[in-house]
């Protein structure tokens, strides 16, 4: 009984630091993003690794997304007569849901993971000690650029998955199962708000946030050689696809 | 003058120095030897401010270090320079970029001046034409010596080396210790060096401390500590398996 309640505090005590840890990491990182001067070699080096590389893994989910959705969709409406609707459906839920989600899922595993890893490696290597030696901030010089890639990469993807997911869609809808295709776009442009963009694009913004803050805090302080990093990598996609979920559903009853 | 006073540090339950005090003179080639895990390492971090203690100070010319933060922890750290280990070279950086690394970073040299003391620095390590590697492209040895020539670019006033022939042939080790010697003839820098090479050490040694229990148990010459009668010095610069030191 004994051992169990020093387990359990042992526990509580372990997450509690952990959080503390990760929230001055992340308040340290986020007001280092205003001194200057930006790292700009870095940041369009980290842009390419998290946007540019990513974009056709992104078309790619993207146009798959659309495509099933039309697919659910048409069957679910047409039990009620409802196929002209196909439209909304499959933009609502990409704008709003599918597209910020299931894009920072798809950047967490392809780039997010790498990101810990080089971080990881960087750290056992002792690569970070040697900045620190040279009197030079690794937040700012290592975690800023990501940070801000982030920013700017993950909405932009958020995007290109949305638009791409529309004409998947469109593509089943439309050319396969012969819904109009004046009505398709005409009801969907009715139904979609600019609300529905801004809410998808402030989903992705704090995705990007949620991706870079954990995914560098995991590498930034991984240890005991290589099975430290690939325990920090693995800890930092579950923990990244979890926060994404749990923080989407917050942003989604709010917005 | 580099004073470790009353040094206290511990991992978890490990006690790694238990009131460790040492003087290291100016310009001088000092060798810390012990065995693995006495903390030799842990000593240069702790100088570097990589590391805090739990209990003592460490001044540098009259400065205490640990209670050193922000930008005057970094002022003090442009005074030093590291030779890491595993050289601790920056992946992504070709063999080049990386030694003009702290140059680019910390100064406001023109490029053309980086371009001349970068490869200034390549030539003394014996390493010109070789700008355009990556580290992945370099054997061990290369990779040392190009990290040594990083470390001293900057032209500091203390230089450390982190077991810097670990895992090199024998002339390969000999030919680091002689460059790190005519370096010091040349740069007048403190040295400040953790070692395993025994003996091939002591002939670039102007002093030799041993670090052994968390204390530092004899400072001298490298003949002094050579010729020192406690035991635990002759079975470690001998290589014993018996003795006072258990093997295990």
């Amino acid at each position: 009984m004994f051992t169990l309640a020093r387990s359990c505090a042992r526990l509580i005590y372990f997450t509690l630091s952990e959080m503390g840890r990760m929230g001055i990491f992340l308040a340290t990182s986020l007001l280092q993003i205003v001194v200057p001067p930006l790292q700009v070699t870095q940041l369009l080096r980290r842009i390419d690794f998290i946007g540019a590389r990513s974009l056709l893994l992104i078309i790619f989910t993207g146009a798959f997304t659309g495509m099933v959705v039309a697919f659910q969709g048409y069957t679910a409406l047409r039990r009620f007569g409802g196929e002209a609707f196909l439209g909304p459906g499959v933009g609502l839920s990409l704008i709003r849901e599918l597209g910020p989600v299931l894009s920072a899922l798809m950047i967490t595993g392809r780039a997010g993971s790498a990101l810990t890893a080089e971080l990881g490696i960087m750290r056992i290597t002792e690569q970070i000690d040697a900045l620190e030696v040279m009197a030079l901030n690794p937040i700012r010089y290592l975690v800023v650029p990501i940070l801000v890639a982030t920013l700017i990469t993950f909405p932009l993807l958020n995007a290109v998955f949305v638009v791409v997911g529309i004409y998947g869609g469109y593509l089943v809808g439309v050319e396969l199962l012969g819904v109009s295709a004046g009505s398709y776009f005409s009801q969907m442009s009715s139904a979609v708000t600019s609300a529905d963009v801004w809410g998808g694009l402030y989903k992705s913004l704090s995705f990007g946030l949620i991706v870079a803050w954990v995914c560098c805090f995991k590498g930034f302080y991984a240890a005991r050689g290589a099975e430290g990093v690939s325990h920090a990598t693995t800890q930092a996609v579950v923990m990244c696809s979890v926060l994404i979920l749990v923080w989407d559903y917050f942003l989604t009853s709010i917005l | 003058m580099i004073q470790f006073r009353n040094l206290h540090k511990s991992f978890g339950t490990q006690r790694v120095l238990a009131g460790m005090n040492l003087e290291i003179p100016e310009r001088s080639i000092f060798v810390v030897i012990g065995r693995s895990g006495a903390g030799k390492s842990c000593l240069l971090k702790l100088l570097i401010g990589l590391l805090h203690p739990e209990a003592g100070e460490i001044q540098v010319n009259g400065v205490d270090v640990c209670s050193l933060r922000g930008r005057t922890l970094n002022d003090m750290r442009s005074r030093f320079g590291m030779l890491f280990q595993g050289g601790a070279l920056f992946d992504s950086l070709s063999v080049y970029d990386n030694v003009a690394f702290p140059l680019r970073e910390k100064t406001r040299f023109s490029e053309s001046t980086i371009r001349r003391k970068v490869h200034e620095r390549l030539a003394q390590v014996g390493l010109s034409g070789i700008d355009e590697k990556f580290p992945a492209e370099l054997s061990g040895g290369m990779r040392k010596r190009v990290a040594l020539a990083r470390a001293l670019v900057s032209e500091p006033e203390i230089l450390l080396f982190d077991e810097p022939t670990t895992g090199l042939d024998p002339i390969r080790v000999n030919a680091i210790h002689q460059l790190i010697r005519d370096l010091h003839k040349k740069l007048r820098f403190t040295a400040i060096i953790v070692s395993h090479e025994i003996p091939e050490i002591f002939s670039i040694a102007t002093h030799v401390a041993m670090l052994h229990d968390g204390t530092i148990i004899a400072t001298g010459t490298a003949d002094e500590i050579q010729a020192s009668p406690n035991p635990v010095i002759q079975q470690f610069i001998h290589g014993r398996s018996e003795g006072p030191i258990e093997a295990n």
